[in-house]
Formats: structure tokens, sequence, C-alpha cells
């Protein structure tokens, strides 16, 4: 049993939690205002944790359950536009049910923090990860970000309310959290003081947008040929400055909370004597790849890994010289994307495209690996760099695209 | 729940507020009634408002870019939305207020929709956001009977038989909508016995209309009215009669005014004259015989939707408004 204490956050503690419930301290951290649930499999573990804290009174927040993941979506969308703080999710098919309401919220600059745990898009039925559901967001002006682990994912869910409602952005974000492997598995997480929260996140002011009777805007008129053109354009530029509002952010949370990589976009593991081959991959691949270069760094292969974090916005230059110097790239995909070029993933391809303008380019192997939720074995890893090695070694890539794991 | 704003009951049609909430900039057609209906929905609720409209035209014809008609602060919702953008505005403002991050006072919060955007593609949201007893909301439907916006498209809100873009009367199949118009409001009222205020109107009928819309916004918690508006691009007339059709569709008994406050249903107008027995209903024939929308319609069509009106009124428990039949004496 926790004391009241504990509860309302007063001391610094370590808890044994999973991904989920760490989002859902997070909520309770960032004083949310307004919290919509539905239920979907694996992202809804975080609203049963954060009913319990509204019902234990750990925290106030108006805890919604809507009749559907579009309604949902549209009732944090309109509370933001009030100038409520927000906090909303989906996995799946669920996410794409909202996904009318999910285009909107980018494109009226409305600062939604979301909750993905990716789940691959049944039919045919399953529970498992895959990173569809997220990724299909890409073009449309959220941020998206990739958790490993449930310290980073309650870190980055503080962060993200910071980045979001930052008048620069103005943009929604998204926490995508491998289901299963991060929903719902549990590690020792550091949770801070609300003394340290408060220092490090301000409260959300929407300014002149807000729209209330002492501010009598009129948001999203039609503007059609007119004016598309232009509010399209200021949403990139938004997105052009988010790197430098999310460096900025990390390096302060860093201060605050003394803890949080060199870099908030990517992480880099056992690449300082600039190996041969590196693998890429977001989410918590990172585990079984981490266990598999160390095996391989036994027996003499110089592989690294660099796990990639925020996909959008997409860090290109530090893909660039984190990957330029290697003699070959091995993308991890959790993800597939028919038809596209190489018949590849889509990591692959914006990875791939990231490294067309460097003059010395290394060979880029793709993989597709884990989807709906298969283990990625280490002895899958080992079979990736053992493929990708040939390509070192003839000079050519023999196969662009390669499923791994798969029965054939 | 927070406070609702003191909104009296207007005595008098000279007693309308002078003030306007919608005024020029609007591009709607002559003759539009929901034009007229939104106008008199924010004069009813006065400066203190939000107003979020969900796609249609209302949105698509009003809210032009640099030329927006409305001086309340207004923001658009998606089509199906009308329920949750209500559900949301009212939630964040509500939150807000009971933590002290905005200044305490009672925001009027409404949300409209068309027939579309409602009886059809938002009813589950709707449903929710009537569910929400802490929330302050109305939820106006204004139904033009047609997605008269996207080209004049039959909805679950058309009329029986009406001619639309997609139930043109051909050659071989006259009666392309077979369906009968969704009976709304009863609907969501017995379904939401917690709603304390669910109302039926015509702008053609101003002072009833913006009282039940006052009555909506003072009584607490969410609620819900439902407008027939006349529409001369989609039902086929000279604009200049878009008041009169308006009185026809109540005065054959076709469209009940009624509202439904805290449980007792009360009918006015008209509706409740041929209730009481003081005045009888029109020959739906009159009403529709001077709408192109119908024009294809046989006699035998004609009294085919006599009778249906007929039976609303002779054979439901309760006439006009609740299509279970009346139980044995």
């Amino acid at each position: 049993m926790t004391t009241v204490e504990e509860q309302l956050f007063m001391t610094e503690k370590e808890e044994l939690i999973s991904g989920s419930e760490a989002v859902a301290i997070a909520c309770a951290l960032a004083d949310v205002d307004v919290i919509t649930a539905y239920p979907i499999r694996p992202y809804d573990t975080v609203m049963q944790y954060v009913s319990q804290l509204k019902a234990n009174g750990a925290f106030d927040c108006d805890f919604i359950v809507a009749e559907s993941e579009h309604s949902q979506f549209e009732i944090v969308k309109h509370a933001s536009s009030v100038g409520a703080r927000t906090f909303c999710g989906s996995s799946g098919v669920g996410w794409f049910y909202a996904f009318e309401a999910i285009a909107v919220t980018a494109g009226l600059r409305l600062p939604v923090v979301a909750m993905v745990g990716n789940r691959a898009l049944d039919d045919p039925g399953a529970f498992g990860v895959e990173h569809n559901d997220a990724l299909a967001v890409r073009d449309l002006g959220w941020m998206l970000y990739w958790v490993a682990t449930a310290q980073e994912a309650l870190d980055m869910a503080l962060m993200a309310w910071r980045i979001a409602e930052d008048s620069r952005a103005f943009l929604p974000m998204a926490l995508s959290c491998d289901g299963s492997f991060l929903t719902h598995s549990q590690a020792i997480v550091n949770v801070p003081t609300q003394e340290q929260v408060n220092k490090f996140l301000p409260s959300y002011d929407r300014g002149r947008l807000q729209l209330h009777p002492d501010n009598p805007i009129t948001v999203a008129p039609q503007v059609n040929e007119d004016w598309l053109m232009e509010i399209r354009r200021q949403s990139n530029e938004a997105m052009t400055r988010t790197p430098g509002v999310i460096k900025e952010v990390y390096e302060e949370f860093k201060q605050v909370f003394g803890r949080g990589d060199p870099s908030p976009f990517i992480e880099e593991y056992m690449m300082d004597d600039d190996p041969d081959i590196v693998l890429m991959g977001m989410g918590t691949l990172a585990l079984p790849v981490r266990v598999a270069i160390r095996r391989m760094r036994e027996q003499g292969k110089k592989v690294g890994f660099v796990r990639l974090k925020f996909f959008r916005p997409f860090a290109t230059e530090e893909v660039q010289q984190a990957l330029g110097g290697a003699k070959a790239v091995a993308v991890v995909d959790r993800d597939y994307s028919f038809g596209s070029p190489s018949f590849g993933g889509v990591l692959f391809n914006e990875v791939r495209a990231a490294l067309y303008p460097l003059e010395k380019r290394p060979h880029v192997v793709n993989f597709i690996a884990g989807l709906g939720g298969r283990e990625v074995r280490v002895r899958d890893v080992e079979d990736m760099v053992e493929i990708t090695q040939k390509a070192i070694d003839t000079g050519k890539i023999e196969q662009e695209c390669n499923w791994i794991g798969v029965r054939e | 729940m927070t406070l609702v704003q003191d909104l009296p009951q207007v005595r008098g049609v000279k007693n309308i507020p002078i003030q306007e909430g919608f005024t020029s900039g609007h591009r709607t057609c002559q003759g539009c009634e929901s034009a007229l209906t939104m106008r008199l929905m924010i004069k009813a609720a006065g400066p203190r408002t939000i107003v979020v409209g969900s796609t249609g035209c209302m949105y698509v014809a009003n809210t032009t870019y640099y030329s927006t008609p409305w001086v309340v602060p207004w923001m658009h919702t998606q089509l199906g939305s009308s329920g949750a953008a209500a559900t949301g505005t009212a939630a964040g403002l509500a939150s807000m207020m009971r933590k002290g991050k905005m200044k305490d006072e009672p925001i009027n919060v409404i949300a409209f929709c068309g027939d579309g955007g409602g009886v059809d593609m938002g009813l589950s949201g709707i449903s929710a956001a009537l569910q929400h007893d802490e929330y302050n909301l109305l939820i106006l439907c204004y139904d033009n009977e047609s997605y008269a916006n996207t080209d004049i498209q039959v909805s679950g809100s058309s009329p029986w038989g009406a001619n639309s873009t997609f139930s043109p009367p051909g050659k071989v199949h006259r009666i392309m909508n077979k369906r009968w118009k969704k009976n709304t409001a009863p609907m969501l009222a017995a379904g939401h016995p917690g709603v304390r205020y669910v109302a039926t109107a015509c702008a053609s009928y101003g002072l009833d209309f913006t009282n039940k819309i006052r009555r909506a916004l003072t009584i607490g918690g969410p609620t819900f009215i439902h407008v027939i508006d006349p529409c001369p691009k989609g039902w086929d007339y000279d604009p200049k009669y878009s008041h009169e059709l308006g009185m026809l569709a109540v005065e054959t008994g076709l469209w009940v005014q009624y509202e439904i406050a805290d449980g007792e249903l009360t009918l006015s107008g008209p509706s409740r004259a041929i209730q009481s027995g003081v005045r009888s209903r029109k020959s739906v024939r009159e009403y529709l015989q001077r709408q192109g929308r119908f024009a294809h319609l046989t006699e035998e069509d004609l009294d085919f939707f006599q009778s249906r009106v007929d039976e609303s009124w002779d054979e439901w428990w309760l006439p006009g408004v609740v299509p279970f039949k009346k139980p044995e004496e």
C-alpha cells in the first residue's frame, strides 16, 4: 500500500511499473486537465492507471470515457482549443478510427499529447506490436517519438507537453510505445517529485489563439485555395522549429532531473569506434539488438546500433553523422510499406533518403522483423548482420529488403 | 457543475435582444432558414457564448476566412463531432475553472450540426454528450432534410420520396428514398433520462425558438434542440416562401413543436392547437405540392404520405411524438 504522501508525489522514489503506468503518473504530475479514454488493447492500460489515480484523489482531471476513438480525439482537440492541457491515446485500428480527428488536430496546431500503444492493424486479428499505426500520421504535423523503456516513457511524456505547448511549435505529439513489450512490461522507474515537475513544466498558455468570449476569434474557417497553401507553409515552419525547441527542453530536463542521453533524437550504442556495420531501429527492439551486439563484439565483429527516438521531426543531420561513416547500415523495420521503393519498410526508405545527399554513402539493407508482436531474437539480429556483412564483402546488395524470422 | 447564465424568457417578439451575434459576411442562399436559425440562436444566447459548428452549410457557406459573420468565438468541428466538440469545449472550461486556471463564470457552449452531421453521422457522439450531466451544453440540429452543402443528397432525416441527387426519380424507380424521416428528438429524450431538456422548433416561430434556446441554456446539463429549416435550394421552391413553408410543416402536423423539460412534454404553437383539437391539421398536399422535390409524387403517393401523418396523430401513444401504439383503454 502506498501512502497518501507517496501518491501525491511529495517524495522522489523508485517504483516497479510498466510503461503505461509511467505515462499515467506523468499525466498526474503534469496536472492534465482533460483526458479521454476508449478501450483497445494494449494502450488502454494507461487509462486504467489514470482512472485509478483520479479515483484515489491523486490528481484532479476531467476523465471522459468517450463512445468511440473519433469522439475521444475530438473531445481533447476542443478542450485544447479553450486552453486545457490534454491527453489521450489509442492503438492499431482504434487510432485509425480517430484518424479524421487526428489529422485536423495537427492542422489546427493544437498541442494534444497522445500515447500510441503500437499494435498491428487487424484484420486478421492481432494484438501485438507493429509500428504502422503511429507511422500513418507521419506526414500530418504530429511529432512522433518512439519510447524504449518505462523511464523514458515517463520522462518523455513530461517533455511532450512542454514541447507541444511551446508556442513556436503548437503541434501535437504522440509517444509510441511498443504494445506489450513496453505497455505491459515492468521496470524500475525513478518517479520525480511534484516540485521538480513544477519547476520544469509551465502551464499551457494558448495565448491569442484561445477560444473564449474575451477573445472572440473564428477557428478553422473555409480558406480554400485562397489561403490553404500559406497555412500549410506555417505548419511546415512550425515543424522546422521543433528540433530547436526539443533540444532546449531536453537540456533543461537533464538539468532539473539529472538524466538523459547526449541527444534527444538518437541514442547511440557501441558507436565510439566507428563500426563497419550499424543497425538502426526504433522502440523496444533496442533490447535484443544490444544483447546481440555485445555477443558479436565478443567475437570481434565491429557492430553498433543507433536507435531513432524522434521519427518526426526526423533529425537528418544527426542520422547522417551517425551512419555516414559506416560501410553498411542495417535498418530494422517493425512495419511494412507494401509497394514502396525496394518494397522496403517505412524507416528504411526514410533513412536511405536521408543518406542520399552524402558523397560517400553506406550500403543500406532493410530487415522487416517482429511484426504482429513476434519476438525479435538475438539470433535474428545476428542473421541481419551476416546478410549486411555479405553486402560489404561483395560490394553489392543482393536483396534490399529481407524478412527475418518468417516462415517461408 | 459550472453556473448557468441568467437568460430570462422573452415576452413578446419586440423584446428579442437587438444585439446581433451572427452578422454580415455569410454567404448563405437567399431564403436560407438555417441562417435565420443561427441568427436567432445567438441572439438568444448572447455574447458570453462559444459556438462550435460541425461541417455542413452553416460551416461552408457561413464561415469564409476574413469574412466570418460570427461575433462570438466560433470553431469548426468535424461532420460527426458536434457531441464531442460540445463535450470537449465544456470539459476544458469546467476543468480549468474548477482548478482556478481560468476565471469561474458561466459560458454558454453550443455545438450545432446539420441533419447529416447530427441525425446520421454524429448520432453516437450526441448520445454520449447527453450522458454527461456534469457539463452545461446545447446541441442544436438544424435540419434542412438533406446534405444541402454537398449538392442535396438524401439523409436519414429526408422525407419519404424526396427527390435528391442521391434519390432522383427515374423511369423504373419513381421513389428512390424509401426511408421515413427519423424521429430524432424523442429518440434522444427517451434514450437519455438524465437530460433535462429536449425540444423541437422552427425559425418561422421565432419567439418560441428563442425561448427554447434560453431554456436549454439555463436548465443545466446537456440539452438538445432539433429545428426544421426550409431550404429553397434543396426543397426547390421560390426563396420568398421559406417562412410560409416552415409554418406549413407545423400546420400540416408533419413537424411537431414541443419541449420535454424534466420529463414533461408540452406542445407549443399550432402543434398544441392541433393536439387539443382547437384547430385541425392542414392537408399535407398543401405543403408537399409547393416543393419541387415532391413534384414526381402521384396521387397514391400523396395519400400514402397523408396516411402516415394521420397515423402519427391518431394512433401514436403521444400524438406526433412517440410512435408506440396507444395502450388498450
